[in-house]
């Protein structure tokens, strides 16, 4: 058998041109009233992909898996799932199957009563019924609490009930609605890696909502970042985090340094970047951006190297003063403000217990980085 | 995939969206039911009543049965409904506003009312600030004991002030063992005993409003207010009351407006001289028969009620927007 | 609000329960009078309770208020149910407006006025009066509180435990049925307690609308009333207080253990 990571390692559909999509949002737009929740939206999941909706509340995530699960109709556009338009079919008659946010276990019936209430609503034989309940039990062990009703258990054991009851029917697709949001920290970490083996287990496809940044990247293969009814992007945790494609994405996820600017000038590798103080940045990354062009350059904290001396052959280097700094154990983040005002993130590992001449509050301090640290972005 | 398999997840499709039409046509017929049962029952129940009275209470006494004159009837067609309504008359709102025991009789009613509703609040804000303030298990008891006497008979409650009320009854017994008075006080058939009556009838009406709405308070308003230099006294004049008023208003029309048209404590515990209007009615109707002049009386009730009557519906629609 | 309970609060409550329950309690010593006299104590004795039941009168009453309470609160929990449903979920429709009017009114409209336009609702449609009209007189202003208490679980009933039913495969109607209404039941319950005790303790609606043979035991105890205060009436009010009292002491004293049982059942659930 293979192993969990290798399976996720080569899974890659999107990368796959002739792969088909196993859900498919083509132009949604959803209007509640004036307000326009999800707006000319497209997005393709494919089968067995662990995908998540990422975004603050207010973005349309939790709308577009609504209309998955058939409780709202787009106003305009079409959902396909497996090739077949979903208009139309009411919530009842659709092969996907839903874990609230809220869990909504039906507080007077067991938790084996919630488990088999999906299956008998397609008169499943009560044999079978019984022994999907077992299994289903075994696979969330909660085999001891079968005959307890959803007040008598502890908010861990209710997640996985509701998790059990979503995927008792086998639905073609499971649509998670911030599904560890009402757990606590630690529980949340466990549950996030029991949901992960779930998925690869069972073999279906999840598209889950989260507001929660950590959680979509370290459960999904894929992340849509949604902003007011829009997908700002759609890619891989990694790509999203170190490849942004536009300034919000790289301010929604993770920590980010921002500087405003102009291309200079620009060859096949590399660009320069001249910013409004005349400071000069050379980045390898530079994307589409053309000489002439506003753009900003984004790197990330843990990118940025702080150190009391310019570093020898550094190609981005400036100066500046540490005006703050937050010691954090495992790392430093310094907050270092340069000489034309800008204030630079930049944290840095403490890979040893004491580090000589550390730098401190309004010591004068050089930040550098290399050209491929941070990326362009014109969008 | 092959053509066959596309046919037949077509079918499918067609299938599932048919039975969905069909299945969202059986919920449109039910909704539709769900609302309409209800709203008939009340339009035929509730409000064709008051059409019914506002009608008869234009028409004339008559000795017959029904018995009064003009009764609308298709009957004779339409020349003949036109001649039943050029019979209406306001004849009997002109009787009642020339009898003057009519007009003192409203406005006896309505004042007893106020001030027996301001008796109320007096009585009962202290009971429901206590509650409120309660330690959280006994809360649920003491609730439990403010509705128990509601679950027992308006009438044996009313009832059961005459014995202690009377001349030679329980109070004055009391009161004359203890050398605290030597005759007894006439209470039995005065405006006090209404109050009494009304005050204890209608208190659990007004505690309860009162209670959920200090309830709700949050008590660290209270230490902010004390905090910020405001007295005891004042933390309640400045903070406590203004954020109780919508029970205070809710209870005041729960008490206020049933009240006004109070039948059984004027009858049972005002005696003969007390005029209230629900009393007036009852004697119009069941003494008199004047079917018409108690139409009438009903519809004047109504007019002096409705104002108080739509405070009270905003306000409990603005609270059920609240709730949600 | 949660602070300390001053001793203004505490006497202001001992003195409110006394003034609810003293005359209640009065009339309950009294109706175990030996004397005639209501007020003058003459011993304990049982005779007005033997007299009570040999009354026929009041016992033909007892029971056509038995079963106008018991058809009038089936049928209003109905449509008192029903009202509830379309005012919390059917926020737009037309006539909306009269509809909640229509609901609420009731609730405080004088009931010499409710009596008296229901009789001559009867009369214009030419019913003859009796039981059937005080039973269609109770369930139309019964109906009303059912609703508002239902009304009031609904306002907070947890929408998605209905999505997730029909997630699940079950079609509207099906989870009505199967989620909705178990979970209300409660509230349906207590809505049904409430319109049969307004049922039963009705004077003025049912005065109006009642005719002959169908006299209540409230017009009977207020007519012997008027004719002044009688220890058999004490009696017969003493065991309609007992009634009560004890339905409610029974149904909260299971509540109660419930409660004590979910409570237990959830730290037993947070240990693990």
């Amino acid at each position: 058998m293979k192993s969990l990571g290798s399976i996720r390692r080569d899974f890659a559909p999107w990368a796959d041109p002739g792969a088909k999509p196993y859900i498919s949002f083509e132009n949604v737009t959803k209007k509640f009233g004036d307000f326009t929740a999800v707006n000319n939206l497209s997005l393709n999941v494919y089968e067995r992909e662990f995908f998540a909706l990422l975004g603050a509340s207010g973005c349309g995530k939790s709308t577009l898996l609504r209309m998955l699960a058939g409780f709202d109709e787009p106003t305009s556009g079409r959902i396909l799932l497996d090739g077949q338009d979903l208009r139309g079919i009411p919530p009842y008659r659709r092969p996907v199957n839903m874990m609230f946010q809220s869990y909504a276990l039906f507080p007077h019936m067991t938790v084996e009563g919630n488990i088999a209430f999906g299956l008998k609503q397609d008169n499943m034989p009560k044999a079978e019924i019984e022994a999907r309940v077992k299994e289903m039990l075994r696979l969330v062990k909660l085999e001891q609490f079968a005959k307890r009703k959803p007040h008598q258990l502890s908010g861990g054991q209710r997640q996985r009930v509701a998790l059990a009851r979503s995927v008792a029917k086998r639905p073609k697709v499971l649509l998670l609605d911030e599904p560890l949001g009402a757990l606590d920290k630690k529980l949340r970490e466990e549950t996030q890696f029991e949901l992960m083996d779930l998925q690869q287990s069972l073999g279906l496809t999840f598209v889950v909502v989260t507001h929660d940044q950590e959680e979509a990247m370290t459960m999904a293969d894929r992340i849509a970042i949604l902003d007011k009814g829009e997908v700002m992007q759609v890619a891989t945790p990694a790509e999203v985090y170190e490849a942004p494609g536009s300034r919000f994405v790289a301010g929604f996820v993770g920590n980010v340094n921002m500087f405003e600017g102009r291309v200079a000038a620009r060859d096949a590798r590399t660009a320069r970047i001249t910013g409004a103080s005349g400071a000069e940045i050379i980045v390898e990354n530079a994307g589409d951006a053309e000489t002439g062009n506003a753009v900003s350059f984004a790197i990330r904290p843990e990118k940025i190297r702080v150190s009391s001396r310019r570093p020898e052959g550094a190609v981005n280097a400036m100066e500046g003063e540490v005006f703050d700094l937050a010691y954090l154990g495992d790392m430093t983040v310094y907050h270092v403000r340069l000489d034309d005002g800008q204030v630079v993130k930049a944290s840095s590992l403490n890979a040893s217990r004491v580090t000589e001449d550390p730098l401190t509050w309004n010591d004068r301090a050089w930040i550098s980085f290399t050209p491929d640290a941070g990326v362009v972005l014109t969008r | 995939m092959s053509e066959a398999v596309i046919d037949r997840e077509n079918g499918a499709v067609a299938a599932a969206q048919g039975r969905s039409l069909a299945g969202r046509a059986v919920a449109a017929v039910v909704s539709r039911l769900v609302i309409l049962v209800p709203y008939l029952w009340l339009l035929f129940f509730f409000l064709a009543p008051f059409v019914i009275v506002f009608k008869i209470s234009l028409s004339q006494t008559a000795i017959a049965m029904p018995p009064y004159d003009p009764v609308l009837s298709l009957a004779d067609g339409v020349s003949g409904l036109l001649e039943q309504l050029r019979q209406l008359s306001i004849d009997n709102y002109v009787w009642l506003t020339e009898d003057a025991l009519y007009f003192n009789a409203y406005v006896s009613s309505v004042v007893i009312a106020a001030i027996s509703t301001f008796l109320t609040l007096l009585v009962g804000y202290p009971i429901a600030y206590g509650m409120a303030r309660a330690p959280a298990s006994l809360r649920p008891m003491l609730l439990m004991l403010v509705i128990l006497p509601f679950w027992t008979s308006f009438l044996i409650r009313v009832y059961a002030w005459i014995g202690i009320l009377k001349p030679e009854g329980l109070l004055n017994q009391f009161l004359m063992a203890l050398n605290i008075i030597d005759e007894p006080l006439i209470i039995l058939n005065t405006h006090t005993a209404i109050f009494i009556g009304i005050v204890y009838s209608y208190l659990p009406f007004m505690i309860l409003p009162l209670y959920s709405s200090l309830e709700k308070m949050d008590y660290s308003l209270i230490e902010a207010a004390k905090d910020l230099g405001c007295t005891p006294n004042g933390a309640f004049w400045k903070i406590t009351f203004p954020l109780s008023l919508p029970g205070v208003i809710a209870g005041c029309m729960l008490v206020f407006i049933p009240a006004v048209g109070e039948f059984v404590i004027p009858d049972l515990l005002g005696g003969s001289q007390t005029l209230m209007i629900g009393k007036t009615l009852w004697n119009e109707f069941f003494a008199n028969r004047d079917w018409p002049v108690s139409s009438a009386v009903a519809v004047i009730l109504l007019l002096i009620l409705i104002v108080p009557i739509m405070i009270f519906q905003s306000a409990q629609a603005r609270a059920q927007e609240q709730e949600r | 609000m949660n602070a300390t309970w001053s001793r203004f609060n505490i006497v202001s409550i001992v003195l409110g329960f006394a003034f609810l329950y003293l005359p209640i309690v009065l009339l309950v010593i009294f109706s175990f009078n030996a004397s005639k006299l209501v007020t003058v104590w003459g011993g304990f004795s049982t005779k007005w309770y033997v007299e009570l039941f040999n009354n026929r009168g009041l016992m033909d009453a007892a029971w056509v208020t038995i079963r106008v309470g018991l058809i009038s609160a089936t049928i209003a929990t109905v449509l008192g149910t029903l009202a509830a449903l379309t005012l919390t979920r059917y926020t737009r429709f037309r006539g909306r407006v009269l509809f909640s009017g229509m609901v609420f009114a009731p609730l405080v409209m004088p009931e010499v006025i409710t009596g008296l336009s229901l009789l001559l609702l009867f009369v214009a449609i030419g019913f003859d009066r009796g039981f059937m009209t005080v039973t269609l007189a109770h369930i139309t202003f019964s109906m009303c509180f059912v609703a508002v208490v239902v009304q009031s679980r609904l306002v907070s009933f947890d929408r998605s435990l209905e999505e997730a039913a029909m997630d699940l495969g079950a079609p509207p109607v099906k989870t009505f049925f199967q989620i909705t209404l178990p979970v209300i039941m409660p509230a349906i319950v207590s809505g049904w307690m409430l319109a049969f005790t307004l049922s039963i303790d009705d004077l003025v609606i049912s005065s109006f609308t009642s005719g002959p043979g169908a006299t209540t035991l409230p017009m009977k105890i207020y007519s012997q009333v008027r004719l002044g205060v009688t220890p058999e009436i004490n009696a017969a009010c003493t065991l309609l207080i007992a009634i009560v009292a004890i339905g409610v002491v029974v149904a909260s004293l299971a509540n109660k253990r419930r409660e004590v049982q979910r409570l237990r059942d959830e730290q037993a659930a947070q240990r693990g």
